[in-house]
């Protein structure tokens, strides 16, 4: 019996809708950013955004996504890249320039923590474990070699710190708290490379942040340690110390006659 | 028993018979002993280099007795423990130890590398004050070529020596200095892979570097420095022209004892500086470097001091890499014409200046007496000249450090040392030929007019002047000596004569000569009561 052809064109229809219907039905199913998106926050990160609002929201914009010029997304970012920016300082900035300076920071911890949290809510990212000590149980030694083969480059092997092209630089590593070097690690801030956890595990971070804190509190026993800036400043001192005192005593001993 | 007396006062006389006798040397020794040495500060600068030589190799010797130089690998452990456990050669295992274990090293290590600086910076210092006087001058020329050579040779022992503990930072040195050597034309490969022993790092550059620095080396630096202070000997001490002292005498204090006495203090002085240079201030902290590896490069990387000439002209250099299509292709690398022919430039042109300025000069004569830097305004510039450009390739070789303290783009820096390197060297010869001709025309207007005392006087018609103390009798100009010529009253005796001693004067100071025209002033009369009669 021949179907009209009015019938068969609702049938294509109803087909076509129900497969709509079905493609849209997987996408919202395995899409969790969207739905996450409209999740509540959390009670920290509703703090965060208070301060987030107040604070940040003039360089990277509402909901931490970017102003054109003025400030990166945040989205993704992570709440390790916020607590290593704001608890030193270099957030909020001072002025734009080649990177970020370190300055007194201007939230204390626990306002860190929220627009951590807040940032963390935005789209996720790299967060930092529980705990103020990062260090102990590393392996000092094998911490040495990384730290020598990834972070010497710019940091210097004492951690005096470099320069970099066009006015960037390394910063000192210098009394830094271990949550600031795994964050730095994890984020890879201003020019730093990120060390994901991929790459250095996060055992591997830990005998890293077990060196670089054995090292800070090494007290040079070669005497002061002339900023560990190597040679230049060694050349230096030998001039303005050494030889100047010696011209001294020559001038003294020639007077004497 | 009968006690023999001895008389003190003939001992000495007695003993030194005795010695002539047997030694027959009383004929040498007069001779040198009343050698006399002029006195000026400026003449003790070398001094200070072969002090610091003479702890270098004491220090030196001390630490043989610790270091294992090969590159056997071994696993540290020692009592530093950041390395424990850590591979490496067992010429670091054993430089740690000498910095943790070895009881009085670590200082002994940095007296040795702290002598060695300020043997280099002495050797500098002294250089300057050779070519700004004009010593080099006939008969002096071999010995200036002497001093130049021992510059280089000295900068060959801290270079193998600072490669010795194959640490990081030493490692990179001498991985840059391989490649200064493959960077030569034609010969770099061979010469390269016969000093490694094939590939680099290979594992005998150690132990090679070893016996140069603690035998080839000193063994040339010894032999150098005998022949550089037996020609002083030979050739007699310059000294400043001045009162009695001519082209054809010497002035001075004889070599025993005065002037020995003096030199024996002034290297207790030397050594003392330097060990209090390292007990205070830490040098070359090895164990912060780590073992050599060939992908550990740190930041702020740079030579000792007196290389870092070398490493800035490296910065300076463009990447102009010269391709040249014969056969399968040279390379002529960028890092060839600063490394190599820099260098090259610097050791053969110092060699030859005494004659290229005699030759200029047309100046055949023999010169006994120093020239003071203002009476030679060219050479005293070219000088100028030179120290610039050593200074601006010196700092960019801490472009990066300079940089990252003073908060300035190391673009910047380089591009300022690219700069600078072609237009401060001329204006420092510009500048440096001005102040010496400024100074030597005050020098003139003072032996022309005489001192000015400070005196206004005013004519009747109404003029001011200065009253001007000629220094010649009846007005006449004095003629210019090229020493110093007073400028000031007190140095003509207006004050008394000027006190002795350097911190402290030795003597009390002169009454000041009362003018005979001048009433003297009585002491006031001692005031009294005034009492009444009653």
């Amino acid at each position: 019996m021949p179907r009209s052809r009015a019938r068969r064109r609702a049938a294509s229809a109803l087909r076509l809708i129900a497969a709509l219907v079905f493609a849209g039905g997987l996408y919202t199913a395995f899409a969790p950013a969207i739905s996450a998106q409209d999740a509540p926050l959390s009670p920290a990160a509703m703090e965060g955004k208070a301060l987030f609002d107040t604070s940040c929201i003039s360089c990277h914009g509402m909901n931490g996504q970017g102003i054109e010029g003025r400030g990166p997304s945040l989205i993704g970012v992570g709440g390790a890249s916020v607590e290593f920016q704001v608890s030193t300082g270099r957030m909020p900035l001072g002025s734009q320039g080649a990177q970020a300076l370190e300055k007194p920071p201007v939230f204390n911890e626990e306002q860190t923590r929220q627009l951590a949290q807040y940032v963390q809510e935005l789209g996720g990212g790299p967060q930092l474990p529980e705990g103020n000590d990062l260090h102990s149980g590393g392996d000092i030694a094998a911490g040495g070699q990384i730290f020598r083969l990834n972070c010497s480059s710019c940091h210097a092997f004492g951690g005096g710190g470099g320069a970099l092209s066009s006015g960037k630089f390394a910063p000192r590593i210098s009394d830094t708290d271990d949550r600031v070097i795994w964050a730095a690690m994890l984020s890879g801030p201003q020019n730093m490379p990120v060390f994901g956890d991929n790459q250095l595990t996060p055992d591997q971070k830990r005998d890293v942040i077990a060196y670089i804190q054995e090292t800070l509190k090494d007290r040079d026993p070669g005497g002061f340690n002339l900023g560990r800036l190597g040679p230049t400043t060694e050349g230096l001192a030998v001039f303005v110390v050494g030889i100047t005192a010696l011209i001294f005593t020559a001038l003294w001993i020639a007077g004497k006659s | 028993m009968k006690r023999r007396k001895i008389d003190l006062k003939t001992l000495p006389a007695k003993a030194g018979n005795e010695v002539e006798d047997r030694l027959g040397v009383a004929t040498p020794l007069r001779s040198i002993i009343n050698k006399v040495f002029p006195d000026h500060w400026s003449f003790l600068l070398g001094e200070i280099a072969l002090f610091s030589f003479i702890v270098l190799l004491l220090t030196g010797t001390f630490l043989t007795l610790f270091f294992e130089p090969s590159l056997k690998e071994v696993t540290y452990d020692g009592s530093y423990t950041p390395l424990r456990g850590v591979h490496m050669s067992a010429a670091y295992a054993s430089s740690l130890d000498l910095s943790f274990d070895v009881r009085g090293g670590l200082v002994m290590r940095q007296m040795h590398h702290w002598s060695a600086l300020v043997f280099m910076a002495a050797i500098i210092v002294h250089m300057l004050r050779i070519f700004f006087t004009g010593a080099y001058r006939k008969p002096r020329e071999v010995n200036w070529i002497i001093g130049s050579l021992l510059f280089w040779i000295g900068f060959l022992a801290g270079f193998t020596g600072y490669s010795l503990p194959d640490d990081a930072l030493s490692g990179t040195g001498l991985r840059i200095a391989s490649a200064i050597m493959l960077s030569i034309p034609v010969i770099g490969t061979w010469l390269t892979s016969s000093i490694f022993n094939g590939e680099f790092p290979g594992d005998i550059i150690i132990s090679r570097f070893f016996i140069a620095h603690v035998l080839l080396i000193p063994a040339l630096l010894v032999a150098l420095i005998s022949v550089h202070l037996a020609l002083v000997f030979k050739q007699k001490h310059t000294q400043w022209p001045g009162p009695g002292r001519t082209n054809t005498n010497v002035v001075g204090e004889r070599f025993f004892p005065r002037y020995t006495i003096k030199q024996a203090g002034f290297f207790m002085a030397v050594a003392g500086v330097i060990a209090v240079l390292a007990g205070v201030l830490q040098i070359n902290p090895i164990w912060l470097f780590g073992p050599y590896e060939a992908g550990v490069v740190s930041a702020a990387s740079q030579p000792d001091w007196y290389v870092m000439f070398l490493d800035g002209s490296t910065r300076l250099m463009p990447a102009w890499q010269i391709n040249i299509g014969i056969g399968n292709g040279y390379v002529i690398p960028p890092i060839f014409w600063p490394t190599v022919v820099l260098p090259g430039i610097l050791t053969t042109l110092p060699l030859a200046y005494p004659f290229i300025e005699a030759r200029l000069n047309k100046d055949n004569k023999i010169h006994n007496l120093l020239q003071r830097p203002r009476d030679v305004p060219q050479r005293t510039a070219l000088g100028a000249m030179a120290v610039a450009f050593f200074l601006v390739l010196t700092l960019s070789g801490g472009n990066d450090v300079i940089a990252d303290k003073f908060n300035i783009s190391l673009n910047a820096m380089t591009w300022a040392g690219r700069i600078g390197l072609l237009i401060l060297p001329p204006l420092a010869y510009w500048v440096a030929y001005r102040i010496c001709l400024g100074l030597q025309q005050h020098d003139r207007e003072v032996l022309a007019h005489g001192v000015e005392t400070g005196i206004i006087r005013r004519s009747p018609d109404g003029r001011f002047y200065e009253v001007h103390q000629p220094l010649g009798h009846d007005h006449e100009a004095l003629p210019y000596a090229g020493w110093v010529v007073p400028k000031k009253m007190n140095r003509l005796g207006a004050l008394g004569p000027a006190l002795k001693g350097f911190f402290r004067p030795l003597e009390r100071p002169a009454e000041a000569p009362v003018s005979p025209g001048h009433p003297p002033v009585e002491a006031a009369p001692e005031r009294r009561e005034i009492e009444s009669k009653h």
